[in-house]
C-alpha cells in the first residue's frame, strides 16, 4: 500500500524506480552524451589553431556555404508548397484525398538513397526528362539544383504534418466574421488566419531545416562529388573521412553539430513558448 | 515537442472542417488545388514511378536474377538482424524511460528529455565519425575493446551501435504522450488491488499503450531499414561482408551494377510502401482507443 503513496507523491520512490532511472538514463549516457563528448574533445585535443584551420579550409567554408544556401531555398519553397497541401487537405474535397494524405509520409518511409536514386533515374543525364532539360542547358542532377530537389523530397511531409493539425483545429468563426464583415477570400486568409498558423509554420521550416543540415544519403547521390561546386558539409565531411583526414573531418562536423542543436533548442524554446497550453 | 508532432501528425480527421462541395468552386481554388496535386506528383509520385519503370525495364528475369544473388541475400539479411536488434533494444529501452519520464520526478529531467531529441538532429555521417572516434583502435572505449581483440568499428557491432543510436528516440518520442494520456488512476487502482508491479505493467499499462507503441516501433522499422551514412562511415564499406540493403544499394550505382541496386530500391520502397498504410491503420487505432 505504501507504494501507492509514493507513486502519487512521485518525488521519493522505491528502489525499482531508482534501478529503472538509473538503467535508462545510463543507456542515454553512454549512447547518445558520450559520443558527442568524445567528438569534441577530439576535435578540440590538436588545440584550438589546428581547429580553426580546419574548419576555415576554403573547402569546408564553402561546403558550410552551400548547405545553408540550399537548406534555405529549400525552406523558402517548401513553406509555400507546404502550407499550400496543407490547406489543400484541410479545407477542400477531391477524390484520392485520402490516398495522397497516406503518401505524403513516403519521405519518413523511403531509405534517403532511394530517394536519391529515384532522382537521378527522372532528371538524370541519361533520362528523358533530363535529355531534354540538358537541350536547353539546364542540369539537374550533379548540380546544385539536384541538391534542393533532394532535400524538398526528404522535407516536405515536416511543412505539411506542422501546419495541419492546427489548421484543422483552427476555430473558423474569426474567418467567418471577416467574410461577413465583408472581407475578400485573400484578405481573410492573409490578415486572420496566416497569423495564426505562423508559429506552426516557423516549427515546420525549422525542421525542415535542420534535417536539411545533416541530409546525406539523398544528396550523396545527386549530388556527385565536385569539391567547391556541388560538396554539401555532410558530403564534406564523409570524403575527409574517406580520404584519413579526421581532424578536419572532426572539426566541420563539430560545426555542424553545433548548427543542428541550435536549430533542435531554437525549436524547444519557441515550441514552449507558443504551446497551446499558454494560450498563445 | 516538435519533432513528434510532425511524426504523428493529425492526418485523417480532415474530414471534421465542413469541406467545400466538390464541383462548385471558383476559379482560385480550382487553381491552389491544382498547383498542390501537380507539385505532389512531381515532387513524390513520379520520381516513384521513375523508379518502379527503370527496374521493370528489362523485365522480370534480371530482376530475379538480382534478388536471387548471394549479395542481394546477405545484405537483406544484415539489414533484417541489425533491425531486429534495433527493435528489442530500443523499444525495451524506451518504454523504460517513457515510464521514468512521465511517472517520476528529478533534477535532470528536463536535460534527460532534450537528450533524446539529439539522434534527430545529428547529421548520420556525424553519428559515424563520432562512433569512430569512440570506438576506433585509438578511442576512449575502442582501444580498451581493441586490445581485448573486439573489433567495434568497420564490423558488425559498429553498425548495430550506429542503428541504435539513430533510432533511439522513436519509442520514447511514440510512448510518453500516450502514457500522460492514460495516467496514473488504472495502475493506482492494481496496486491498491494487490497487483505487483510487473503484473500491473503487464496487464494495465502495455496494454493501454500498444497501439501507440505499434506505431513508433513501425517508425523504428523504417528508420532502421534504410539508415545509411551512420552505418556507410562506421562499417568502412567493405565489399559483401559487411554491407546492409542501403549500402547495396550505393555501391550498385557507384560500381555500375545497377541492376542490383535496381532491384534493392524496389524491394525497400515497397516495403516503405506497405508500413506507411501500416502506419495509417495504427494512427487511427491510437485516435480510438484515446477517444474510449
Amino acid at each position: 500500500m505504501a507504494r501507492v503513496e509514493t507513486k502519487r507523491g512521485g518525488g521519493d520512490t522505491g528502489l525499482p524506480d531508482l534501478a529503472l532511472r538509473g538503467m535508462t538514463l545510463g543507456y542515454l549516457g553512454w549512447m547518445v552524451v558520450l559520443p558527442i563528448v568524445a567528438l569534441g574533445y577530439q576535435a578540440l585535443a590538436a588545440g584550438p589553431q589546428a581547429f580553426l584551420d580546419a574548419v576555415l579550409d576554403p573547402q569546408a567554408i564553402h561546403a558550410l556555404k552551400l548547405t545553408v544556401v540550399t537548406a534555405l531555398v529549400m525552406v523558402v519553397i517548401n513553406v509555400v508548397m507546404g502550407t499550400a497541401t496543407a490547406w489543400v487537405l484541410v479545407r477542400y474535397e477531391f477524390p484520392g484525398k485520402r490516398v495522397m494524405n497516406a503518401l505524403i509520409d513516403l519521405p519518413f518511409a523511403v531509405p534517403t538513397v532511394v530517394t536519391g536514386l529515384m532522382l537521378v533515374l527522372l532528371y538524370g543525364p541519361s533520362s528523358v526528362l533530363g535529355t531534354i532539360l540538358g537541350q536547353y542547358g539546364f542540369s539537374v542532377i550533379y548540380a546544385q539544383p539536384g541538391i534542393v530537389l533532394a532535400l524538398l523530397f526528404v522535407s516536405y511531409p515536416f511543412a505539411i504534418r506542422s501546419v495541419q493539425p492546427v489548421l484543422l483545429e483552427l476555430d473558423r468563426a474569426e474567418e467567418e466574421a471577416a467574410a461577413t464583415m465583408g472581407a475578400s477570400g485573400w484578405l481573410t486568409f492573409w490578415r486572420v488566419t496566416l497569423p495564426t498558423l505562423v508559429p506552426a509554420i516557423i516549427t515546420g521550416a525549422g525542421l525542415s531545416f535542420g534535417r536539411a543540415l545533416g541530409e546525406f544519403g539523398s544528396v550523396i547521390l545527386v549530388a556527385g562529388n565536385q569539391p567547391m561546386k556541388t560538396k554539401t558539409t555532410p558530403l564534406y565531411v564523409f570524403g575527409e573521412i574517406e580520404s584519413g583526414n579526421k581532424q578536419g573531418a572532426m572539426a566541420v562536423s563539430l560545426v555542424l553539430l553545433a548548427l543542428s542543436l541550435g536549430v533542435l533548442i531554437f525549436l524547444n524554446l519557441y515550441q514552449r513558448r507558443w504551446s497551446p497550453e499558454d494560450g498563445h | 515537442m516538435a519533432i513528434n508532432q510532425a511524426l504523428t501528425g493529425e492526418p485523417n480527421g480532415f474530414n471534421r472542417m465542413s469541406a467545400s462541395k466538390w464541383g462548385s468552386l471558383p476559379i482560385g481554388r480550382w487553381l491552389l488545388m491544382t498547383v498542390v496535386i501537380g507539385w505532389f506528383a512531381v515532387l513524390i509520385l513520379v520520381p516513384t514511378v521513375a523508379l518502379a519503370r527503370q527496374a521493370f525495364a528489362a523485365g522480370l528475369a534480371p530482376l530475379g536474377r538480382a534478388m536471387a544473388s548471394d549479395e542481394f541475400l546477405r545484405a537483406f539479411g544484415m539489414t533484417i538482424g541489425i533491425t531486429l536488434v534495433a527493435v528489442v533494444v530500443n523499444t525495451i529501452f524506451g518504454v523504460c524511460f517513457a515510464l521514468v519520464l512521465v511517472r517520476q520526478r528529478f533534477w535532470c529531467k528536463t536535460l534527460a528529455d532534450g537528450l533524446v531529441d539529439l539522434p534527430f538532429a545529428i547529421s548520420p555521417v556525424v553519428t559515424g565519425l563520432m562512433l569512430v572516434v569512440l570506438y576506433g583502435p585509438d578511442g576512449w572505449i575502442g582501444r580498451y575493446l581493441e586490445a581485448g581483440g573486439f573489433k567495434v568499428v568497420y564490423a558488425l557491432p559498429g553498425m548495430i551501435l550506429a542503428t541504435l543510436f539513430v533510432t533511439l528516440p522513436f519509442v520514447v518520442r511514440g510512448v510518453v504522450p500516450v502514457l500522460q494520456e492514460f495516467g496514473v488512476d488504472q495502475v493506482e487502482a492494481a496496486y491498491i488491488l494487490g497487483a505487483g508491479r510487473w503484473v500491473t505493467f503487464w496487464r494495465v499499462t502495455l496494454p493501454s499503450i500498444r497501439w501507440g507503441l505499434a506505431y513508433s516501433v513501425l517508425l523504428l522499422i523504417a528508420r532502421s531499414l534504410g539508415e545509411f551514412g551512420a552505418v556507410m562511415v562506421v562499417s568502412g564499406n567493405l565489399l559483401g561482408h559487411t554491407q546492409t540493403a542501403t549500402l547495396y544499394v550505393h555501391d550498385g550505382i557507384e560500381g555500375f551494377r545497377p541492376e542490383g541496386a535496381y532491384a534493392a530500391s524496389l524491394l525497400l520502397a515497397a516495403v516503405s510502401f506497405f508500413m506507411l498504410i501500416g502506419m495509417g491503420t495504427l494512427r487511427k487505432r491510437v485516435k480510438t482507443s484515446k477517444q474510449t
